[in-house]
């Protein structure tokens, strides 16, 4: 005669089930959107010309409809970017050639170097977006490894550990100086 | 073998299926939490470039999109095979863009309305010039916040 198996108490199936379920919702990510912040400047009033910059302080960064790079007027790879920029950006050996630094008062960082250099990005018509955004890639990766040697040594913490106002300090010593042009018309519409 | 041939098969018990509904209830919560909800569908192909220094987009509900890309397969006999802008549910001009940004702003309340952010996702392969177009009408518009969409990749 056949043996007649017990019932399974299946009471304690929901709570497993629910217990996975808490267990997805924690470790699935909600397919999360991932890019680059940036502000555009505000439109400039008709008659204002705007305002000089000294050529020392810019870095042009130039990338045609081929993708190539031009940095100031010799050509540059994408790799030397970052390298570049974080030696313009921080002048540390004060070259002529370089940036001028001006010291400003900042909260909590005292008086502080703050550098004049600005990044002049400009992009031709027919530069592909995806170069366009490796270039802003490396630029932001020079920025925020600079904001870190900074929020390191002064505070001994990474950028991303800082508080509000630490962070708004270093965000005032190391600005975000990316200044973009008006696209050539070249290749491309 | 006329050990088994004599005797009866043995009755399978039958399955508890009381706890049936749990498992399926976690299963529709599991995929309404895994799937992001998308007002509208997409008609142009986006493959966004990646980036490593790509951060997180806050605040989604502040967050209007503009899709730019090649239009899909089957909907390149009504809107050709070259990139176009895509704003809510529609293929749109550029010029349109500055009342898509107004009739956004409409509908978020007064306080939010200046930290709206206006993501940008662009196929890779499109030129900047579109995306110089969007970023002045934006600018004319006085979205000033934008945002580049791209995935998260390695470095080379």
């Amino acid at each position: 005669m056949a043996r007649k198996t017990p019932g399974l108490n299946t009471s304690s199936m929901s709570d497993i089930s629910f217990l996975l379920l808490a267990f997805f919702l924690m470790v699935s990510n909600i397919n999360s959107d991932m890019g680059i912040a940036r502000k555009l400047p505000p439109p400039l009033p008709e008659n204002v010309e705007p305002p000089e910059v000294r050529e020392r302080n810019i870095f042009v960064v130039m990338v045609n409809k081929d993708d190539r790079l031009l940095f100031n007027t010799e050509y540059g790879r994408i790799e030397d970017l970052k390298e570049r920029a974080k030696e313009f950006l921080g002048n540390p050996r004060n070259l002529a050639h370089m940036p001028e630094k001006e010291i400003k008062q900042i909260d909590l960082l005292g008086n502080i170097e703050v550098s004049k250099g600005v990044i002049s990005l400009r992009n031709d018509r027919g530069t592909s977006y995806d170069m366009y955004l490796q270039v802003q890639n490396e630029l932001t990766a020079a920025i925020s490894e600079m904001r870190n040697e900074l929020s390191t040594t002064r505070f001994g913490k990474q950028y991303a550990d800082l508080n509000e106002q630490q962070r708004k300090a270093v965000e005032q010593a190391v600005p975000m100086a990316i200044s973009e042009a008006e696209p050539t018309k070249i290749g491309g519409k | 073998m006329a050990r088994f041939t004599g005797k009866k098969a043995k009755e399978t018990p039958a399955l508890n299926m009381g706890s049936m509904s749990d498992i399926i209830f976690m299963l529709l919560f599991f995929f309404m939490v895994i799937t992001t909800m998308r007002e509208s569908s997409l008609y142009v192909r986006i493959i966004p470039p990646q980036g490593t220094e790509v951060t997180k987009l806050e605040k989604k509900s502040l967050v209007s999109y503009i899709n730019v890309g090649v239009p899909l397969q089957d909907q390149q006999k009504k809107y050709g095979t070259e990139p176009r802008i895509q704003l809510n549910d529609q293929i749109s001009e550029v010029s349109d863009i500055i009342s898509f940004v107004e009739q956004e702003r409409e509908q978020r309340i007064e306080a939010d309305r200046p930290f709206i952010t206006t993501a940008i996702k662009a196929d890779k392969a499109v030129r900047m010039g579109m995306v110089s177009d969007i970023k002045q009408e934006l600018r004319k518009a006085g979205a000033l916040k934008i945002f580049y969409n791209a995935s998260k990749g390695t470095r080379k």
